[in-house]
């Protein structure tokens, strides 16, 4: 294959992508729409026009924007780096990523008729015994199906790449998404587990009553790898694409694959921290999966250093001089650069609220208030999501074969701006609120007039402003979005791939020695929860039954 | 694999100030107590209302425990029971709490008692109320239609 | 293509190592903030009740 070739998706693989991109903006579109009604609600001053309720609204915000926007969005991301970095698909991966995507879009329409009809007002983490509709578990379960055929292309390809360059170092970007699809695969079973053996049958009235806490164990299992399935590829971005935004090098390839590796090993063995204020959990095993989520930590702060080395050295490169001097060099002008670089620095914070989170008897002060919800807009919703409109203001006009004007740049880099600025209010006011005691997930309320209740109406004031500002930026971005796609002027835009730096040592094989890093995980895995899990089983109170309280 | 000394001196910075944070929370909770509500006895959600404590919610003087109260609270869609109770000021209490229907939350905003009632659980949550004034109860895990409207109160007045 | 040239360059081994103190400073900023958001909530966890 030729240099050429390499340097850009095959068309054929790009209308993939993009045929994931369309669903994911138009989550976009519906899932912003019914945050910002979210925010007016709960300011006090708006009611929602009759036969729309706030948790219907809610279940809706949350599928569309954590469940759908991201996983269209990641898995046509993914397959357009492997594409570009490993070669084009062979016609037969091809067919195996549309399969996937035809497969998750009957799910989602399914889930999200569900949620119109008001059968499925149960949120985006469907805990029983609120019971949906069983349309609602189907749906879901497809588009978790649908993803692992996604996935599939990602591992065939790079199967297929190994072999015919004799297992020589993968690409990065490819390792990464290989990485990252691997920990979605092994972190999907336990949702699959409680969907398809408790809440599918349960809700067909097959059987009468379900455990509890073995599904909300089964669905937190899952839960935590799902938000670092959302950060690897921002991640990928910030490791391998930035550097060439700039015209720098990437600091360290082994460095870099090596946390992604961390990050496969102690992703999983951790749900428990989603968990901590609840009974059926011996308050011990809690602990060790508390040091676990600790350990996650670690690659994370690798990445920092590893984003500030890249940017310091450019700047120096370039004649900077003193201690910060650096950062004027970088490229502040560029849309692909500020809208990422906005997220990074949204998740300094995000990331120490994280550590707060889960630092077990802690989360009484946090757990289920508005804290909670403006610590995960500031990490997936902020860090992740402007990451990955940064990529989508080139990608796309890559694959549409068209360019990023000037004009669409600057309009960009006002969107990333709108963005922290309208998130700064929403998500500050969060924590603000949240600290006070404001409980997440609920309706406009006074709570029989406490004048504790009194104190959070001028945050939650804050966060309709915030909101209203960041469904700018989200009109903004739509609009961008739509330009790129169907009226940018045609021409060659390109997708950056970093380069190692030359002073990088050679990359150790061992980081591609699977059976080390998956058997890790596996044994990682039932260290956490093997114990925990039996005694859930031993110890369980009579199951429950279905509840419709909606 | 190579790394940068001021990378190296950055992590080996970072995992202690964790190790830090781990040990502090270890202490805390292990040693002074301070855990979450965690493993419990299990109740059948349907027999409730016939189950000690919970046929009779509310607050109950006890002799001869580390505590000097017990306050029962059972939770359903979209209320508590007691949905009002006065405890007096430096009193320790045991709270006790469980559900009859689908989850809820136990929440005293602006203190730490911070709990999950899930179906067929009973949770339990010592306390010193050692603050005068009204305290809101609230639900804060979604419950259904009515979960913003669940509430109760905790009067802790000067005996 | 990319890998070969990738690894050629591998070849050579490091000379020396550039100067990274502002990274250096940017980080430790970043791990004080860390600190002292955490003491903080700690501090109100051991305030309530």
């Amino acid at each position: 294959m030729s240099m050429t070739n390499r340097l850009k998706v095959d068309r054929r693989d790009g209308k993939l992508v993009m045929a994931h991109f369309y669903v994911a903006f138009i989550s976009l579109a519906i899932g912003g729409l019914a945050g910002l009604l979210q925010v007016l609600v709960r300011s006090g001053m708006f009611v929602l026009p009759a036969g729309i309720g706030y948790y219907q609204l809610l279940t809706l915000h949350g599928v569309v924007l954590a469940l759908v926007l991201t996983t269209y969005f990641i898995m046509g991301f993914q397959i357009a780096a492997v594409s570009r970095t490993s070669g084009t698909l062979t016609s037969k991966q091809r067919k195996i990523g549309w399969t996937g995507f035809v497969i998750m879009t009957i799910g989602t329409i399914l889930a999200a008729v569900m949620i119109l009809l008001n059968e499925a007002t149960v949120l985006y983490t469907f805990y029983a015994p609120l019971q949906a509709h069983s349309i609602f578990y189907i749906g879901l379960t497809l588009v978790i199906v649908g993803s692992w055929l996604g996935s599939a292309v990602i591992l065939l390809k790079y199967r297929q790449w190994r072999k015919e360059n004799h297992k020589q170092t993968s690409p990065l970007i490819t390792f990464m998404a290989v990485v990252n699809s691997i920990m979605w695969i092994v972190a999907t079973i336990g949702v699959a587990a409680t969907v398809l053996l408790q809440l599918l049958p349960w809700s067909l009235g097959l059987v009468e009553t379900i455990n509890v806490g073995v599904s909300r164990t089964l669905f937190w299992y899952f839960g935590h790898p799902l938000v670092y399935f959302w950060l690897l590829p921002a991640y990928m971005a910030w490791y391998v694409i930035i550097p060439k935004i700039i015209g720098a090098k990437i600091f360290s390839d082994s460095l870099a694959r090596f946390s992604f590796i961390l990050f496969l090993l102690f992703s999983i063995p951790v749900g428990f921290h989603h968990q901590l204020m609840e009974p059926g959990i011996d308050a011990s095993w809690k602990f060790i999966q508390v040091v676990l989520t600790f350990l996650v930590i670690i690659p994370s702060l690798m990445t920092a250093f590893s984003l500030f080395a890249t940017f310091e050295s450019y700047g120096r490169s370039k004649g900077a001089k003193g201690l910060f001097g650096w950062f004027k060099k970088l490229p502040w002008k560029d849309a692909r650069f500020v809208v990422p670089f906005i997220g990074m620095v949204a998740f300094i914070p995000g990331g120490a609220g994280g550590i707060i989170n889960a630092s077990n008897q802690m989360n009484q002060v946090v757990h289920n208030t508005i804290w909670v919800t403006g610590h995960f807009h500031l990490t997936v919703a902020t860090a992740v999501l402007l990451t990955f409109f940064g990529i989508s203001y080139w990608l796309i006009p890559h694959l549409t074969g068209r360019t990023l004007t000037k004009a669409m740049n600057n309009l960009a880099i006002t969107q990333g701006i709108l963005w922290a600025v309208g998130m700064t209010f929403m998500s500050g006011a969060m924590h603000a609120a949240g600290l006070l005691g404001a409980p997440r997930r609920s309706s406009f309320s006074e709570y029989g007039g406490a004048s504790i209740a009194a104190e959070w109406i001028p945050y939650q004031v804050a966060q309709a402003v915030g909101g209203s500002i960041l469904f700018l930026s989200i009109i903004l971005m739509l609009y961008i979005i739509i330009n790129l796609a169907f009226f940018a002027p045609k021409g060659e835009q390109d997708f950056p791939i970093g380069e190692i730096a030359e002073t990088a040592e050679k990359t150790p094989k061992i980081l591609e020695n699977w059976k080390i890093w998956i058997g890790i995980t596996v044994l990682l895995i039932l260290f956490a929860y093997t114990i925990p899990f039996i005694d859930m089983f031993h110890h369980a109170p009579p199951g429950s039954k279905g509840y419709k309280l909606w | 694999m190579h790394m940068h000394k001021f990378e190296k001196i950055w992590l080996i910075f970072g995992v202690a100030s964790l190790i830090v944070f781990l040990s502090v929370l270890g202490v805390s909770a292990f040693h002074q107590g301070h855990h979450p509500s965690s493993w419990s006895n299990i109740i059948d959600p349907e027999q409730v209302d016939e189950t000690k404590p919970f046929d009779e919610p509310g607050l109950k003087k006890v002799e001869g425990k580390e505590w000097d109260y017990e306050l029962v609270f059972v939770a359903s869609a979209f209320l508590y029971a007691p949905s009002e109770v006065q405890i007096p000021l430096g009193s320790t209490v045991k709270i006790i709490a469980t559900t009859k229907d689908v989850i809820h939350g136990f929440q005293i905003p602006g203190s730490n008692v911070n709990m999950m009632l899930e179906p067929g659980y009973i949770v339990e949550y010592i306390t010193t109320l050692n603050q005068p004034g009204e305290f809101l109860v609230l639900c804060n895990e979604y419950c259904g239609v009515g979960h913003h409207m669940m509430t109760s109160k905790i009067e802790v007045v000067e005996s | 293509m990319a890998q070969t040239q990738k690894s050629e360059i591998q070849d050579e081994k490091v000379e020396k190592e550039p100067t990274l103190l502002g990274a250096f400073t940017a980080v430790m900023i970043v791990g004080l903030f860390i600190i002292i958001t955490w003491a903080g909530v700690f501090i109100l966890f051991n305030q309530r009740f």
